[in-house]
Formats: C-alpha cells, structure tokens, sequence
C-alpha cells in the first residue's frame, strides 16, 4: 500500500456510500427477536450448568466435598479447580485468569467460583449445588482502593511485590503497580503559578450493565476437537485464551460468537467458557452455562473503584505552569495497570509545560475489573476538569475560555509521551463555545458544566475475507464481533471501493476457524481496524477482477482500470470497449481462474486518537439532593463518520452510561465484604424517563493513518459526563462535588455541610 | 405445585382452607412471580382470585368505591369518578413499576405483600380506606392500616383473602395527595413517602388531617402528631414547618443501600411539606 493511498487529504472525498445512513444488515432479525444471542444456541443432549460460588469476600478453601453432589441422579459432571491442572507454563496473567474463573485454594471475592455441576436440567442441577459442601476458613478482607494501600491491611497475594519502583520493595502487598508519567519540572511550574488549587476526589465502582447475561454453549468431543457458542467481544481471544486453560489446540476449538446484548468491555474476559467447555469434556456431553442477573453483577468485571488528588497551578493570565496528580485505582482481586492508564489519559487533554502524574494500582477483595469503555479515563478526567473548572474560576476565567488557552494541538508532547498529529480537542471546544446550548437560559436550581475528555483507540490485528459470489454480489468477512453497527459501516467500505451499492454487499462475523487471528473489539478497534483491512482487501479484489477483464479482453492488466463497479479499457488501443461489469465477470469466473476474492491481514497501527467536549445542563432540588439532566449536548471528534448515524449512536450511549454512573449507579459493599446490590433495582442504571434527547455533533478531522480518515468512535464518549455532570451540579448548588455517584443522599449531605 | 382459578371467592376460601403446604393468592403476580422466579418461595397452592366474579370491578355508590381485589392499578386511573375523588390513591397506585407492571398489579396485592415501601398503602391508609376480608368461616372489615404488621407480616389468618379495598366518599372540600422519594424517575422502590389527606371548613381552615409515611419503619406509619401540627391552620408556613418536623421525629428507618437514615428522616419532612401543600390545594384551599 502506497502512502499517498492512506493519507485522506490525497484520497478521494467524493463519497458514494460513505456517509450515508443505510439500515445495518442485522436490524431487521434483531427488531423482529430472530437474532441468536448467547442463550438462544442449543446442542442435542446439552445439559445445564450452574456454579457455586463463594458467599466469603476472602477465605480459605479447607475442603470441597463433592460426593453427595454426584451422586444425585441426573447431574453428569461437578467440577472443581482440581479439573483445570495448570497448563498456563509460568505465564501468570493467564494463571489469573485460570484462578477468576474457578478459585485454587481461596476465594478472593463475593461471588467467586468455587465449583461447577452440569445435570440433565436446572432443578437438579441447583439441588446439587445444594449438595456440594464447602469448608472455608474466613479470612480478613479489603475492599476500599485507600485502606487496601495501607500498610496494615490484609494481603491478598503472598507474591505481588509492587512493580515499577526502583528498588523492589521489602514486603509483599496489595500495591501492585506503580507508575509515573509526564515532562518538565512541576515544583517550579508551581512556584510560577498566581493561583494553585489541590483538591481529593472518590469515584465508586460501576458495571457495563449490559442488558445480555454472559452465556456460553461448548462441546467437547472425545477426539480433543471442541466447538463453543458464546456472546464475546473477541471470539478468537476467547479461543485463544480457554485452549490455554484447557490444554487444547486453538484449531481445534471452533468459537462461533452470538449476536451481543451489550458488552462496553465487559465481554473482553472469560469467566464461564472454560468451566462450560471443563463440564463438557467430563460430563461428554454440550453444557450450557447462563448467567443470571445476580451472577454478573457479583461474578464479572466492572471497573475499579477509584481515589484521586489533582494539583493545578495557572498564571492570571490563563496559562497553566504545572499539573500533577496522584491516581489509585483497585483492580479487583488479581493485578492491573488500569491507574497507569488513568494516569496517561488524566492531562492529555492539554498542552503542559510541567507535568507529573503518578499511578498506584492495588488490589482488593472484589471481582477482578474488567475494561469499561476508554477504561479509567472518566475517572480521571471527572477530578482532573472539576480542578480545572475551579481553577478558572478562580482566576476569573471563563472555564471554556481557560481550556481553549490552554488546549492540546497538532505538534503538542502530550502528558503521556508522544506528539500529538492531527487532533480535535480544540475544534471541540470552539464548537462547544459557539454551540446554541452554551447560551440557552437556565431555570431555577439548575446549573450547566462542560467538560473535555480524551482516548487512545486502539488498531490491532485484523484478519477479513472479501468474496464475489457467482451471480455477482458480494461477502464480506469479518472476525471482529459487531457491537454497534460495524457490520453496516465494513459493507459500506467494501461497496465504496467495489463501486457496487451498499445492498450487493453482506457482511458477517465469521468463525474463529474461517479466519486468521482477529483481536476482539475493544478499543473504539471495530470499524477502524476492521474497514481498513476490508478497504485493502477490496482493493485486493479490483486486482483479480482487472486481471480476469484482461483476460476476457486479451488485453494487459496494466491498461484496464476499476472504475463505478466495472472494468474499463484504456488507453488509445482499448478505448472503445463496453465496459465489463462485476456480474458480467463474476459470471465468467470459471473460465478466467476460478472464484474472486481479495484478502487482508493488517496490524492497524496509529488509530488515531480522539476528543470530545460535552455540555450538561442539571436541575438539582436542594433539599433532596436529587439530580435530574434538563438538556445534554456531546461534541467529538470522528475523523470520519463512515455511518452518521451509529456515530451518533455511540456519543449518546457513552454519555447515557456516563451520566448514570455521575448520578447513581455504583456498588455498595456491606462491612461484611458482601455486595448489597447485584440488581437492576438497587443499582441504578437511567431509565429512558431520566435521560432527555442526548443532542450530538459530529466534527471530522481525519486520522492520517486511515485511507478514509476515519478514528474510533465508541469510547471517548463516557469520558466528559461524569466531569461534566459534576460540575453542572456543583454550579447548580454551589458546592464542590467530589464524590461520584452523585446519588441523594451523598449531595444532601453535602449541601448540609457546607450550611454548617 | 397446583394451580386454580376458582370462580367463587367461597371457593377459593376453601382451597386455601383446605390446603396443608404453602398457599398463596395470586393477583397480579408482579410480586409473587418474581419472588418465585429468584427461589424465594416456593408455593405448593397458588389461587388465582382473577376469574372470580366481581373481582376485577369498581363500584361506586354512596357510601364511597369498593375496589375489587383483582383489579389492575391501570385501571383505577381509567375511572373518572374515583380519580376525582381521591387523586393522591390513584396517584400512589400508579407510581408502581411501569405501563407493563401497572397492567398487572393490584393494591391489594401491594398490601398484602407487605413490603415497608409499598406506595399504595400510605394513600390508602391516609384516605381511610378499609379491606374487606373472605375466609370459608366468614367475612370481616379491617382498616388498612392494621393489615400489615411487619415486614412481609400481615394479620390475615390461614385461608383468609382480601376481596376488595373500600375507599369513602370523598367529603366536600377534601383532598389528598401522594409523594415518593426515587433516585430515577421511575421503575424503583421508595427510598420514602408520604400521603396526607386534608378536610378543610369554608374559610379554608384544616379541620381534619392524615398523614402517613412509607418505608421509615417496618410498616407504613400513621402519624397523629405531624397531622396534630396542621389541624386549625391554613397550612401556613410555621404550621408545615411543624409537620416536617413531627414526621422527621416519627422516621425510624434504618441505613442501607437504598438511603441512610438521616436521608430518609430529613427528606421524610420534606415530602410531608410538600404533598400536604398539594393536598390543600385539591381540598380548595389558598395558601
Ligand atoms: C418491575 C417491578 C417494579 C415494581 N415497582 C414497584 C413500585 O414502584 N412500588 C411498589 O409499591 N411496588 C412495586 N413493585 C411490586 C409489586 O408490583 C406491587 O407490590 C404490586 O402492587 C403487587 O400486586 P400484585 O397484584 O401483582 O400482587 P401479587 O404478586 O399477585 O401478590 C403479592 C402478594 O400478596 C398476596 N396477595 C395478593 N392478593 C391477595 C389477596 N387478595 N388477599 C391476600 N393475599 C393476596 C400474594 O399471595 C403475594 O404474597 C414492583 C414490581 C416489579 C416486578
């Protein structure tokens, strides 16, 4: 690929497909209930399989007798951590992930998966987890990130002994990971500074709260080969990972990935698949293991719980001479870097001469956290903007203005290392400060905030299949899981480049033995990486049907070109031909050298990063505490917006998220380590009735490293709302709020003390 | 498990007399199929009142509205007369769940559930309704307020059901209104609420009041002092100040996921203030 190919400003800008809002290829079977999501699979002979898990937020397994269990008439197989011998070959991570998923030797969380049965249905199999018996000798936990710090708190792991310090420390502890980022020299920017405001900040866990339970359908033949039905984000990641845990080869293990109900992260681990596919191999028959509601809630991966304190010194002029924060994140029960994240995305938003921000990772007695889209980033962009909000303000700024002076741009060192190319964070705040929602009025005990927020995106590996089929229409293949509409935009590519319509092309989600490695869609990766590597093999495509045009016309190669769906002749020798369309040489594909294809495998490097800046009006009733979101309005960066529509639909749904975790949704842990709330009722993600129209603007400065210019969209949306809500609250009360949720009783209590 | 759907309620008194394992009346469901569903209970009679005549109907005659006990709370806001008459009960009533729920559920069932949180209860008590009472020996009356006695408690005995819910006729310059506290706007739980219902004379004066709270103790709360602080006022600004203060004195709630007990006792009088306000006004009065 030539490097003019992929620079947008030298690619065609004339659109035919591209753009356009068409009606993605699996609504219909999703609006009519036809679509199979995870539990709709179902297997000759399959049985039930349910866990038992841990009630314990921190014990010893003494002993786990089984033998009542197996006995009961109609259960096949109990498993156990004895059933998973380690085939991990020293590579902790995965021992990790084999220990979340069936706890060895002790429970580390409420909710940890002590054993497994499979019967012939769920009543017998609920009966013989009734007859499992489990001694366990309780042991003392931590479930708050500040007290898992401390230095009397209750270790989980004899061998986490923190990373990244300069001299490895003397004693194991929950402190994980330590990390630092940033350039330039802080004390002094501080002394430089006419106004310094430092400022402690609590965020609480939240879950994805997508609306499918995990469900997975494996079977394992008594010749080694394996097949699984499973909802996931990453179908290969998910083969790849359980053929480790299980001691299988990864092309023997067939994943097919269901329709997803919602993932935002949450389906990037395995949990219940190796012990479904476990059950199956001992019981020889297919298991069906589904989640109930409660199970993920308590059993998953939500995200770290966090506490935050930001520094910020700034000129009266506007200017900021330094920043610094000190970011500690938990990660659940094994380690993470998601404070090192934290940490890299907390300042990116600015163009710093000093910065400092250091990352302390820590693990605690909950679930092991998961990503939760542009993971850990709104936790530090909720402290990092309310400082800079008060900072502003303090100088006598408006807070707009200040981030605008203020604002990272092309050629900027970004707080976390490289230099940033191409980026949007200014024309977001341009468009947010001349946008009609800045200058509406507001109502009685109401208040606005804006706020900005920044993600990396990721490329990753990409694996996709283009066929023409003999009566001339075309497939697409994909190995990337579609969680928001890709399968739409990846046919659009395909049809742009083929100049064919959008409908002549179809796309699907392959299995993991019809492709090469596909990493899962995280990252805001699906419709960047996949449409890039579907452009090339379209592109990959035109070459044979050139060549089979050549040959019907006996003509060289080098004087057809591809233009409007169709092969023409060129130069003065050939000018005069009818053009040859895809049909007509679909059509002789048998007789020019066989089936049409275009191939391409591609590592997508520079995503391309992205910004937005978010605009929120509340209405807060002082004297309940009660929050309700009047008007919101999201403006971001899409590089290109292959399918407005779902871009759209990205910047609402992360805001929608954003805004239920700023208000209510979190996890409350009792004293005694147990979660309270594993329910819709009690954690409390927005209703429709709570949220207004999330209005959206779409900005496209294109991503040089994509032939469209396109960026990921899904994540950087769920960063501003939790800032951007506070702030609007914290205008509304003038109060400070620096503890998310928001919930009621937190900002009543709040608005009490500052009365005092 | 059986299931029947008598079409008597002597009939269903005598199945649930005659049954020896656990019986349960099935009204709408959205309580007792969800608990049945996470294993909670597990019934070995269920008695579905819905096909007994009379069951689903409102009747209006002088002496008030008999509400029978398989009538779906969507269904009281489809009766002009009743919402006229008592706007804070049909108000409270369809604040529970959702569209979905509120085509299914009854108040009797709210009631007989006896959960602390119940948003039906408060209005009904405030609005002195009572519960008539089948059992294969008999039928009896109850005020509202003595049917629940604790949390999932009530004081029906073995083979007693509730037939209908008997709300009075509403008195000339009356009203009464209902208001719950939720984080959300809808689909969640009380955190706490209040109904009052007010009489006022002709000059606007109170000359009779209700008041009761929700989900601040183990049963809805009927609070004489808080309607004591109104009675003889015109719900002047010292008299509400009083009645937040008698509510918030009544609260005994306890702290947990849903809300502490200083939220629940402080927003308790907030409440109060702010339905008696509502309520006056429907009874006619000017403040
Ligand atoms: C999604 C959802 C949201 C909800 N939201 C709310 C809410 O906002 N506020 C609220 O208060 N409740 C709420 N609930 C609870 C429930 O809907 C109400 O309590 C409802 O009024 C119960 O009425 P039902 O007719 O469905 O009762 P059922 O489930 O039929 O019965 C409830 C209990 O009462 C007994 N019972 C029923 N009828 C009689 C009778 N006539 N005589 C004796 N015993 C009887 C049953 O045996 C059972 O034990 C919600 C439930 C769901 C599922």
């Amino acid at each position: 690929m030539s490097l003019d190919s992929m620079n947008p400003a030298l690619v065609e800008k004339h659109f035919k497909v591209i753009g356009t809002r068409v009606a993605r290829p699996d609504g219909v079977d999703k609006v009519t209930g036809r679509a199979r999501y995870g539990a709709d699979a179902a297997m000759p002979g399959q049985l039930v399989g349910l866990v038992l898990r841990s009630p314990h937020a921190h014990a010893q397994i003494v002993k786990i007798d089984i033998s009542k269990a197996v006995k009961l008439a109609g259960v096949k197989a109990v498993i156990t951590s004895a059933d998973f011998p380690d085939h991990t070959q020293g590579d902790r991570g995965m021992m990790d992930i084999l220990e979340n998923c069936m706890a060895r030797g002790k429970a580390l969380y409420d909710g940890h998966a002590v054993a497994a049965v499979a019967a012939i249905d769920a009543a017998t199999a609920r009966k013989a987890l009734k007859l499992i018996n489990v001694t366990y000798k309780i042991l003392p936990h931590v479930t708050d990130v500040d007290e898992a710090l401390q230095i009397h708190a209750p270790v989980l792991h004899p061998h986490i002994y923190t990373e990244g310090l300069s001299e490895k420390p003397t004693a194991a502890s929950n402190w994980n990971k330590h990390g630092e980022y940033g350039h330039g020299d802080v004390d002094a920017g501080f002394k430089e500074a006419d106004m310094v405001i430092s400022r402690s900040y609590k965020t609480e866990q939240t879950h994805q709260g997508y609306i499918e339970p995990h469900s997975a359908l494996a079977s394992v033949s008594p010749d080694g080969s394996a097949e699984m039905f499973v909802c996931t984000q990453g179908h290969f990641v998910y083969r790849n990972q359980c053929a480790t845990l299980l001691g299988l080869d990864a092309n023997k293990l067939r994943v097919t990935a269901s329709e997803i109900g919602g993932g935002f992260g949450g389906k990037t681990h395995v949990w219940a698949e190796p012990l479904a596919l476990a059950l199956s191999r001992k019981a020889n028959r297919p298991v069906k293991l589904t989640m109930s509601r409660e199970e993920v809630f308590r059993c998953t991966g939500p995200t770290s719980s966090t506490s935050i304190d930001v520094k910020i010194g700034a000129k009266k002029d506007g200017t900021i001479t330094a920043a610094w924060a000190e970011l500690r994140y938990q990660g659940g029960c094994f380690p993470s870097n998601w404070a090192e994240l934290g940490a890299m995305t907390a300042f990116a938003c600015y163009d710093l001469k000093n910065v400092k921000t250091v990352s302390k990772d820590a693990v605690v007695n909950r679930p092991k956290t998961a990503a939760y889209r542009a993971p850990s980033a709104p936790m530090a962009a909720f402290a990092v903007e309310n400082t800079i909000d008060e900072v502003a303000k303090a100088i006598g700024m408006d807070p707009i203005d200040f981030r605008i002076k203020n604002a990272a741009k092309q050629g900027t060192k970004s707080s976390y290392g490289p230099v940033y190319g191409p980026i949007g964070i200014g024309p977001t705040l341009e468009a947010a400060k001349n946008h009609p929602h800045m200058k509406a009025p507001l109502g009685k005990n109401m208040g606005r905030g804006m706020a900005c927020g920044f993600w990396f995106n990721f490329g990753g590996q990409t694996c996709v299949d283009v066929n023409v089929t003999p009566d001339g229409n075309v497939t697409i293949a994909q190995g990337t899981i579609d969680v928001g509409g890709s399968r739409a935009s990846i046919a659009m590519a395909v049809a742009e480049e083929l100049g064919v319509t959008y409908n002549q092309v179809r796309s699907i989600i392959a299995d993991t033995s019809s492709l090469g490695h596909n990493d899962m869609t995280d990252g805001s990766r699906g419709t960047f990486s996949t449409s890039k590597a579907a452009i090339f093999a379209a592109r990959n495509a035109i070459t044979v049907l050139r060549d089979r045009a050549a040959k019907i016309w006996e003509i060289p190669a080098s004087e057809v070109e591809w233009r409007d769906g169709a092969a023409h002749a060129k130069g003065v020798n050939h000018g005069n031909r009818t053009p040859l369309s895809l049909k007509e040489i679909a059509a002789q594909a048998g007789q020019t050298g066989g089936p049409i294809a275009g191939h391409a495998e591609t590592v997508a490097d520079n995503a391309g990063v992205s910004f937005a800046t978010h605009i929120a009006d509340v209405e807060t009733d002082p004297e309940t505490g009660r929050s309700l979101i009047k008007r919101y309005t999201v403006i971001q960066d899409a590089g290109k917006a292959m399918h407005p529509s779902y871009v759209e639909g990205q910047y609402q749904g992360g805001a929608a998220q954003g805004i239920g975790w700023a208000l209510n949704e979190e996890y409350v842990y009792g004293k005694d380590g147990r979660l309270q709330n594993a329910a819709f009722l009690d954690y409390r993600i927005p209703v429709c009735s709570d949220l207004p129209f999330i209005d959206t603007q779409i900005l496209e400065i294109p991503n040089p490293n994509h032939p469209y210019g396109v960026r990921g969209v899904g994540e950087t949306s769920i960063v501003p709302p939790l800032a951007a809500v506070s702030i609007a609250v914290t205008n509304a009360t003038g109060v400070r709020q620096t503890h998310i949720p928001m919930s009621p009783p937190r900002v009543l209590k709040s608005l009490k003390t500052k009365k005092k | 498990m059986r299931y029947e759907m008598p079409t008597t309620a002597k009939a269903a008194a005598g199945l649930l007399a005659k049954e020896k394992g656990r019986a349960f009346v099935l009204a709408g469901g959205t309580d007792l199929l969800v608990k049945m569903k996470a294993g909670v209970v597990e019934p070995d009679l269920i008695v579905d009142i819905k096909a007994i005549k009379g069951m689903k109907d409102i009747k209006k005659s002088a002496g008030g509205f008999v509400i029978g006990a398989a009538v779906p709370c969507v269904a009281l806001s489809e009766n002009a007369a009743l919402t006229k008459a008592w706007p804070g009960v049909v108000e409270a009533a369809n604040l529970i769940g959702s569209k979905q729920v509120q085509g299914r559920c009854t108040m009797s069932g709210n009631l007989c559930n006896a959960s602390p949180a119940a948003d039906s209860v408060p209005a009904l008590i405030a609005a002195g309704a009572k519960v008539s009472i089948i059992s294969a020996k008999g039928s009896r009356k109850v005020a509202v307020e003595d049917v629940t006695t604790g949390v999932g408690r009530t004081s029906l005995k073995k083979g007693e059901f509730v037939t209908a819910i008997e709300l009075p006729a509403k008195k000339p310059k009356s009203g009464d209104a209902y208001l719950r506290f939720i984080p959300r706007t809808e689909m969640d739980i009380a955190v706490v609420s209040c109904a009052v219902n007010v009489s006022l004379d002709a000059k606007g004066m109170i000359t009779k009041a209700r008041v009761v709270l929700g989900a601040v103790a183990i049963t809805a709360l009927l609070v004489k002092d808080a309607a004591s602080a109104i009675v003889g006022t015109k719900l002047d600004d010292a008299a509400k100040a009083k009645l937040a203060a008698a509510c918030s004195a009544a609260c005994k709630p306890i702290d947990d996921k849903r809300g502490t007990v200083e939220f629940r006792t402080e927003v308790a009088g907030v409440l109060a203030r702010r339905a008696a306000e509502i309520a006056y006004a429907r009874a006619g009065g000017k403040q």
